[in-house]
């Protein structure tokens, strides 16, 4: 089983949305793809957000990775962002109390409004309807 | 072997409910009755009925000791926490002039495991025996340390028990009273130890004191076997997951789900919340085993776990 990981730049954010599951087979591709990810958005000072919203569970070793990349983030300050929980997923990270320790927002429009008024602006003319 | 009874379920440290929150539930359940009937006595439990246990009961706040009722006369026991003086005087008033033997293993010597043995009542009584096993080098001397001047008035000296100390190779199966009892490392300050006990068809294991390398396949690997198809698991969920790999990562314990996982992946029947958090009121126990629950429902497999929360006082039939 794999995990796909696609990544997108918007303005000074950058959005991955891994799509699958994230337990104890899968939690070190998630890691692998991660990590430079993090390293790379650490480095710039920009925000990293995760959506979620194609995640359908997560286990402690997936949650692991989580809080070691919130750390490395945080020790440069720039923002980590979780997003668009599904709901059995949302109630892992209540469980968890993930919840507390990470910034998660229902919606990647929440998110972005986080990370800097250019990525929103960017976000939301990219995800306007055509004319 | 019939039955587990919990006599101490807290972890770290004992601590006891005070005047207020007897109070606070008193209080809650005259609420509750408020405008029920209240003439017979089916009436008043009625009351009760339905509200929730901490709202009724309490989780308790003797530390660490757990009874396993092999169905045979001689006693098992795992650690010696403060609730080794309640069972003590339990197993005292069973006696009727018979001398009796106990066997108990030992989890590892820190304080809230070893406590309770200055005040077992069965260890002054002579013609009983007293078996203590563990595989801490140490574990003979842990112990008499703990009585000696000034930390307490009487030596081993007092005691009129016959003391023994068996020494258990992690791994090893050893056969004790008609139980297989096998022990495992596990990580903690100082290293801890678990117990798998297997007799009459029945599998129960005591793994308290035990954190979990997330990172470490192999780890969790080991304990899925250690924990197979066992009908029961003792397992330390002090923590939340969040807390036990961030600000409290090396403190040696673990949470709800790393419990609810490694019991899924093992198979086990039933998984029993243990080593309870001491700053967390009966309510806050009540909320992890309701999410823990939760957990286990949304997480479900082929094979469903019953999930429970030790106190002291429970017993579970096996």
């Amino acid at each position: 089983m794999h995990l796909q990981i696609a990544t997108r730049q918007v303005a000074d954010a950058v959005i991955a949305m891994p799509v699958g599951r994230i337990d104890h087979r899968t939690a070190g591709e998630f890691e692998a793809a991660l990590t430079p990810l993090v390293a790379a958005a650490a480095a710039a000072k920009g925000a990293l957000v995760l959506d979620f919203s194609r995640i359908e569970y997560i286990s402690s070793v997936g949650l692991r990775v989580l809080m070691i990349a919130a750390k490395k983030m945080r020790e440069r300050e720039a923002p980590l962002l979780v997003t668009a929980l599904q709901s059995v997923v949302a109630e892992i990270f209540a469980i968890s109390r993930f919840d507390r320790i990470l910034t998660v927002t229902a919606t990647l429009d929440d998110a972005m409004a986080l990370c800097s008024p250019a990525a929103l602006a960017q976000h939301r003319a990219g995800s306007s309807p055509a004319p | 072997m019939k039955a587990v009874r919990f006599w101490g379920t807290r972890g770290s440290l004992p601590v006891a409910l005070t005047a207020r929150d007897v109070r606070e539930k008193i209080l809650g359940v005259l609420r509750a009755a408020r405008g029920r009937p209240l003439a017979s006595e089916a009436d008043v439990e009625s009351v009760l009925t339905g509200l929730p246990f901490a709202a009724v009961g309490t989780y308790g706040g003797h530390s660490s000791c757990v009874q396993i009722d092999s169905g045979g006369p001689e006693f098992f026991v795992c650690d010696m926490g403060s609730g080794l003086r309640p069972f003590g005087q339990w197993a005292t008033a069973q006696r009727k002039g018979i001398a009796q033997t106990f066997h108990i293993f030992m989890s590892h010597l820190h304080w809230d495991h070893i406590m309770g043995l200055p005040f077992f009542v069965p260890a002054f009584i002579a013609g009983n025996r007293v078996v203590i096993y563990g595989s801490h080098e140490g574990l003979e001397a842990a112990l008499r340390r703990q009585q000696d001047k000034p930390s307490f008035p009487v030596d081993f000296s007092i005691f009129g028990a016959k003391l023994e100390f068996v020494h258990l190779e992690p791994g090893r199966t050893r056969e004790v009273a008609g139980v297989a009892v096998t022990s495992m490392l596990q990580r903690h300050a100082g290293d801890s130890y678990g117990y798998r006990f297997e007799g009459q068809g029945k599998v129960v294991v005591y793994s308290t004191d035990s954190e979990h390398p997330l990172a470490q396949a192999e780890h969790a690997e080991r304990f899925v076997r250690f924990f197979h198809g066992a009908d029961l698991v003792i397992f330390d969920a002090m923590y939340s997951l969040a807390d036990a790999i961030s600000v409290k990562a090396d403190w040696g314990h673990s949470s709800n789900i790393v419990g609810v996982e490694l019991c899924q992946m093992a198979e086990v029947r039933h998984l029993c919340l243990f080593h309870h958090e001491p700053v967390f009121d009966d309510a806050a126990i009540d909320a992890v085993l309701a999410e823990t629950r939760r957990l286990e429902e949304i997480t479900r497999g082929a094979h469903p776990l019953h999930v429970s929360a030790a106190y002291d006082g429970m017993e579970i039939a096996l």
